[in-house]
């Protein structure tokens, strides 16, 4: 770490650890409910737990973006952050807005619009709070030496991001209309501008990690994000199929979003050459693990699990079943949860000079909840293809069909026991070794890797 | 090989390119004579409705158009195939709806919510869905077993 100020990152990791927890809880809270456990029903019906559940995890991830850009952004731009306080109140701002919309949703009080129910006049929060975060880093960005490719393009992701933020806010009268403005945000997020941010965030800790020349790194990162956009913007489509609109989507979503998968495959194959091409000696073997896992395996979640239901002819039948909750799970895991962890796991021994770059307790992290998000996701997905087959080839009734896929769920917690005890090692050691130091910044211990 | 303008001219153009044509597209399929959803039949009730849909979280069990949770059935022809007394008695149940232990929220709904209820399922059940709405068989009736 080279600047002070970087250390802020250090509180928004923080946050996301505390918010990750949160939402494995109510993950839990909804396993249990779908094998007939639902105790907490009068208190917290499934409806706010899936809420809670999928905020959560948006809100957590897109702080643990916010700490990547106060980690990268001064180092590429070399310069220290413009004002470390601002980034303090914007953090905080952050929490309490965060904690007002989960706390609300115990008490009725969202929009239910999958995934964007956070009220209206919170939103107004929301962007008033992303304007400060995005001010913070394009003043430093820009009175900085440098403006890198890889600064760039993570900078351009979080301020798409928050432009398309906005589509979400208009009401609409009619359903039809409302749900397609809405996937212009949760689509083009997920499969469009957050892909720039991982891309960013692979590229600088792919250039820290192996030392290959920046120059060869940042002409491939251009190559991923332009394959990214040219599948992901019409690739909207395949959630057009069967809203009520025009059949057109039909032929142009199902063209461009199964061409979605070659950004994700570019992606892993740029990660695994890129580590064979560098040097092997970076202590940091925990986050090299992350970095080249989240390449891998958002591949995998993203890339395949989604083109087994993109198609038209697919889509037809899996379209709102657990086949969708399957690559939910794993899409979100791969690509940003581990891109997240990555950079976690890169930054902290360089916030606070402690070297637990190799220790068997990230080891066992990373392997447990990787193996345990695994069997979650097969689970997910042996009930989600019964529960095609049996309600919509057989036309059996909802919930006799609920029944027979019961057994998955349990089984589907027994994995997510095991996922949570990876993910608990990971918070025990961030808590346990995390505190940031000065002498991290003055001893300069941080390895650089020259090629 | 490739150089890096060249990449990052890929990238630009790619994005440009698509970015116009999903705009294009969005006004097409936008126009009304392109309508699939009966636009002119969205009354207040119906208006209301969605409100209600809304601000209950109804999505976060429920799937609308395949859309929403999936802990609960789908409700797109719902009215058609409970017919509308039954789903009426629903929402306004004062004890939760169970039928096969899985509990729904007892809304206790006043006649005029759970009427503007109706309405705007009973909308949402014309909608032309493509071929979702009569091939797929919680939605489709014809094609669903008793
Ligand atoms: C990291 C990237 C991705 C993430 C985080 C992600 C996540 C999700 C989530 C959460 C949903 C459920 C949305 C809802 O019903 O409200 C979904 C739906 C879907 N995803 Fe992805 N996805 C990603 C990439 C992809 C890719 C690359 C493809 C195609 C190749 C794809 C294909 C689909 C399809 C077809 C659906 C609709 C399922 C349905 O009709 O119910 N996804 N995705
Ligand atoms: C202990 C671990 C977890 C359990 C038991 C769990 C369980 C669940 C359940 C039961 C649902 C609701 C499906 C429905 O509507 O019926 C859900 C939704 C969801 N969860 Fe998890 N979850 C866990 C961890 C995670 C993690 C780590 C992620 C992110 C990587 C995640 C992302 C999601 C997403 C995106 C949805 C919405 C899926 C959709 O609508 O298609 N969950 N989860
Ligand atoms: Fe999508």
């Amino acid at each position: 770490m080279k600047y002070k100020s970087q250390q802020v990152a250090y509180w928004f990791f923080a946050l996301c650890m505390l918010l990750f927890a949160l939402q494995i809880v109510y993950g839990f809270i909804m396993g249990f409910a779908r094998i007939g456990m639902d105790g907490l029903h009068d208190w917290i019906p499934f409806n706010t737990a899936r809420a809670v559940h999928t905020n959560l995890l948006v809100v957590w991830l897109l702080t643990g973006f916010m700490g990547a850009a106060y980690y990268i952004i001064p180092e590429e731009a070399q310069r220290e952050l413009v004002s470390v306080k601002l980034a303090y109140v914007q953090l905080i701002s952050l929490a309490v807005v965060g904690v007002a919309a989960i706390t609300g949703y115990h008490f009725n009080i969202w929009e239910g619009r999958k995934f964007l129910e956070i009220p209206r006049e919170l939103d107004y929060l929301v962007v008033v709070n992303v304007l400060l975060f995005l001010g913070i880093i394009l003043a430093t960005l820009f009175k900085g030496k440098w403006q890198t490719t890889t600064a760039l393009v993570m900078t351009m992701g979080l301020v798409f991001a928050a432009l398309l933020y906005l589509p979400g806010m208009i009401w609409f009268d009619s359903q039809v209309t409302d749900s397609f403005f809405r996937w212009w945000v949760v689509h083009l997020w997920v499969e469009g501008v957050w892909e720039l941010i991982m891309g960013g965030i692979l590229a600088f800790l792919l250039i820290k990690l192996t030392g290959v020349d920046r120059e060869v790194i940042e002409k491939w990162l251009y190559v991923i994000v332009g394959l990214t956009f040219l599948s992901g913007i019409l690739g909207t489509g395949h959630h057009y199929y069967y809203i009520g609109v025009n059949k057109i989507w039909l032929v142009v979503g199902g063209v461009f979003s199964a061409l979605e998968p070659l950004a994700f495959l570019a992606m892993a194959l740029f990660a695994v050459y890129m580590y064979r091409k560098g040097e092997k000696n970076h202590p940091n073997k925990i986050a090299l693990f992350w970095t080249i896992g989240a390449a891998i395996v958002s591949f995998i979640g993203a890339g395949l699990l989604g083109f087994a239901h993109t198609l038209p002819q697919t889509n037809l039948y899996t379209h709102g079943t657990l086949v969708t909750a399957m690559h939910g799970h794993y899409a979100f895991w791969g690509a940003y949860v581990m891109i997240v962890l990555a950079i976690i796991s890169y930054a902290m021994p360089n916030i606070t000079g402690r070297k637990r770059h190799d220790k068997t307790n990230g080891h066992l992290a990373f392997w447990l909840s990787n193996i345990g998000m695994l069997g979650m996701v097969v689970a997910l997905g042996v009930a989600g293809v019964v529960q095609v087959y049996l309600e919509r080839r057989l036309s059996m009734d909802f919930m006799i069909a609920q029944e027979e896929v019961k057994i998955h769920f349990v089984v589907m917690l027994l994995c997510a026991t095991m996922f949570a005890t990876g993910i608990g090692i990971y918070i025990y050691e961030f808590i346990k070794y995390g505190r940031p130091t000065n002498e991290a910044l003055s001893k300069k211990e941080e390895t650089v890797l020259v090629s | 090989m490739l150089s890096k303008s060249q990449a990052r001219t890929f990238f630009l153009g790619g994005t440009v390119v698509t970015f116009l044509i999903f705009i294009g597209l969005t006004i097409y399929s936008m126009a009304p004579s392109n309508d699939q959803s009966n636009h002119q039949n969205i009354t207040e009730q119906v208006i209301k409705g969605k409100h209600i849909w809304e601000t209950n979280n109804c999505m976060g069990c429920h799937a609308i158009m395949g859309e929403g949770g999936y802990y609960a059935p789908e409700l797109t022809k719902v009215i058609d195939r409970r017919g509308a007394p039954l789903v009426k008695a629903i929402l306004q149940s004062p004890i939760p709806w169970a039928p096969n232990g899985r509990k729904m929220v007892a809304y206790e709904m006043s006649d005029e919510d759970a009427e503007a209820m109706i309405e705007y399922l009973k909308w949402i059940g014309e909608i032309d869905l493509n071929g979702f709405d009569r091939i797929v068989s919680p939605l489709a009736k014809d094609k669903l077993k008793d």
